[in-house]
């Protein structure tokens, strides 16, 4: 790889740790092949250790045909999960139960690095953190989720730093804090939602916690009203079976306004300021419009409407920086491809085997194929999916969703409730094991 | 493992410890295996990860869903034949089998087949 050759030489410690904590070091001593200290191992970096980030750093080293180099960094110390964090929302589970530690992939000698990246250098290829380690790569993996695009609600940046607005639209301690906001909420109060324009992160998550959030109204609050105020014209995901079930199950609970986008809200945390009318709550949670996270627009990664990342979908890799590919929710979605945790592991997927073959200086492969399966919790125990597959297209160099494939439940059953749970049980061993 | 030249097209007994070894015997120079037959593996193993989600790393799933490893060949691809033609019911499987072709579903019924259970 002509990259070797140009890598530099970095004088920081964590070089030869980097080096030595090579993915499959079970592989060294069954062949003998490696050079003392594994100098010729190429490096992969990987920013952001989520369903997509996790998923490649483990695939790299499931997948590594000889010693590679892998590093994760992630800001935080462990890994939650965003799908079932409504679920604590209703009381149903709590954070810890979506909590799940990195140690696994370090057992699979991946170099696991806590820390905040400061800069991306594709020149140098280098990536630096907060506290003065530069990390050179050979190929560098970036799967930075989203932030959100505050200059389109003014007020909602102060209101969140007081913790008077919530979005919880990151797993952590914000879905914990809504919580205790709907419990101190009194019976008769008002909880309301507001929803962004699509694309953004989850396309049926506002949707479940509509429900999740009822759930718990209806044993604890009877009193108390679920308000969805939806900038899209009609609910975007899984809409007949949600509008269903709020008919039948959260009748005179769950209210649906569609067409009604956020403007606004007032600097008390009380008041959304909507398209048609300005509507009180006691308890306002604002899912944000967004784009791709931070990491991807310091590092010139976002090149499609100023909010998401491009890339060539047979590798991943960035068309705005090569050597650069990029996951999940960050990138410009295929055609009917959903930002979810679980696209996000299969994008990482199609990353790994692609950054290996790129290495090895093999053809990538031309056949790609990525699937999605979301399940979203409408209580305690009931469940309704909705599943596509996605072909890779030659001809227009994309994903397409398989016509005749794919779709929805029929109705929300506990035996989809248990495949739900099996589903986290899954994909969370699939990334962090 | 001398089980280099044995992967071909079935993928052998346990192919995702064998890839592994048959590629560093590539590395190293004398395997012998064809360029031919690895790309088929790598390319079964990526189709095979796209049901890692529900069904666990290389099948081995936990919980409710059903554990693909091991799974002979023959009864998966008849499996998902059924479901793709509704004669089996299901919650969810007749809507995913759809978005494979035949030749994708015998690949990775051959490759869970050739997986260790655990």
């Amino acid at each position: 790889m002509p990259a070797m050759k140009s890598a530099p030489v970095s004088a920081s410690p964590s070089r030869r740790r980097l080096l030595l904590a090579a993915g499959g070091l079970a592989t060294v001593s069954a062949t003998g092949c490696a050079t003392v200290g594994g100098r010729g191992a190429p490096r992969v970096v990987v920013i952001g250790g989520g369903y997509g980030g996790a998923t490649a750093a483990r695939y790299l080293s499931l997948w590594a045909e000889r010693r590679i180099a892998i590093t994760l960094i992630d800001r935080d110390p462990t890994f939650v999960s965003c799908p079932l964090s409504n679920m604590v929302l209703g009381g149903w589970k709590t954070i810890g139960d979506l909590t799940v530690g990195r140690d696994g992939l370090r057992k699979r000698g991946i170099d696991v690095v806590q820390g905040n990246v400061t800069a991306v250098d594709p020149a140098r290829k280098e990536v630096r953190l907060a506290d003065g380690r530069a990390l050179p790569y050979d190929r560098l993996i970036v799967s930075p989720g989203v932030d959100f695009l505050y200059d389109q609600v003014p007020n909602l940046k102060a209101a969140e730093a007081a913790g008077r607005v919530l979005t919880a639209w990151k797993a952590g301690p914000q879905t914990v804090a809504l919580r205790r906001q709907l419990e101190a909420m009194p019976d008769g109060g008002v909880y309301a939602i507001t929803i962004p324009v699509a694309p953004y992160r989850c396309p049926p998550g506002p949707y479940e916690r509509a429900c999740q959030v009822a759930s718990y109204f209806r044993q604890a609050k009877p009193r108390a009203k679920v308000l969805i105020l939806d900038a899209n014209p009609d609910v975007t995901s899984k809409g007949p079976l949600f509008k269903r079930i709020w008919a039948d199950q959260y009748k005179g609970i769950i209210e649906y306004q569609g067409n009604n986008g956020l403007m606004d809200i007032d600097p008390s945390g009380k008041v959304a300021k909507l398209q048609l009318d300005d509507v009180k709550a006691d308890v306002l949670n604002v899912v944000p419009p967004m784009r791709a996270g931070d990491i991807a627009r310091d590092a010139g990664l976002i090149n499609a409407n100023n909010r998401w990342c491009q890339v060539d979908w047979l590798t991943m890799e960035s068309t705005a920086v090569p050597g650069i590919h990029v996951l999940g929710d960050a990138t410009l979605s295929a055609p009917a491809m959903p930002k979810s945790g679980h696209m996000a592991n299969q994008h990482a997927k199609v990353a790994a085997a692609a950054v290996l073959a790129l290495l090895d200086g093999r053809p990538v492969n031309p056949a790609p194929v990525v699937m999605n399966t979301c399940y979203s919790f409408v209580d305690a125990k009931n469940v309704i999916h909705v599943a596509s597959v996605h072909q890779y297209v030659p001809e227009k160099k994309t994903f397409e969703p398989v016509a005749g494939s794919g779709g929805v439940s029929t109705g929300p059953s506990e035996i989809e409730g248990s495949y739900g749970q099996s589903w986290a049980l899954n994909i969370w061993a699939d990334m962090l094991s | 493992m001398a089980s280099c030249a044995a992967v071909p097209s079935a993928f052998g007994p346990s192919a995702g410890v064998t890839v592994r070894r048959l590629a560093i015997g590539l590395a190293l120079a004398s395997a012998a295996l064809s360029a031919n037959a690895s790309n088929e593996l790598r390319e079964a193993r990526s189709l095979a990860a796209t049901c890692a989600n529900c069904h666990g790393t290389d099948g081995r799933a936990q919980g409710a869903m059903t554990v693909l490893a091991g799974y002979p060949a023959d009864r998966l691809v008849a499996m998902l034949q059924d479901f793709r033609s509704g004669k089996r019911p299901a919650t969810i499987m007749h809507q995913i089998a759809k978005g494979y072709t035949e030749a994708q579903i015998g690949t990775i019924a051959r490759y869970f087949a050739a997986q260790k259970a655990n």
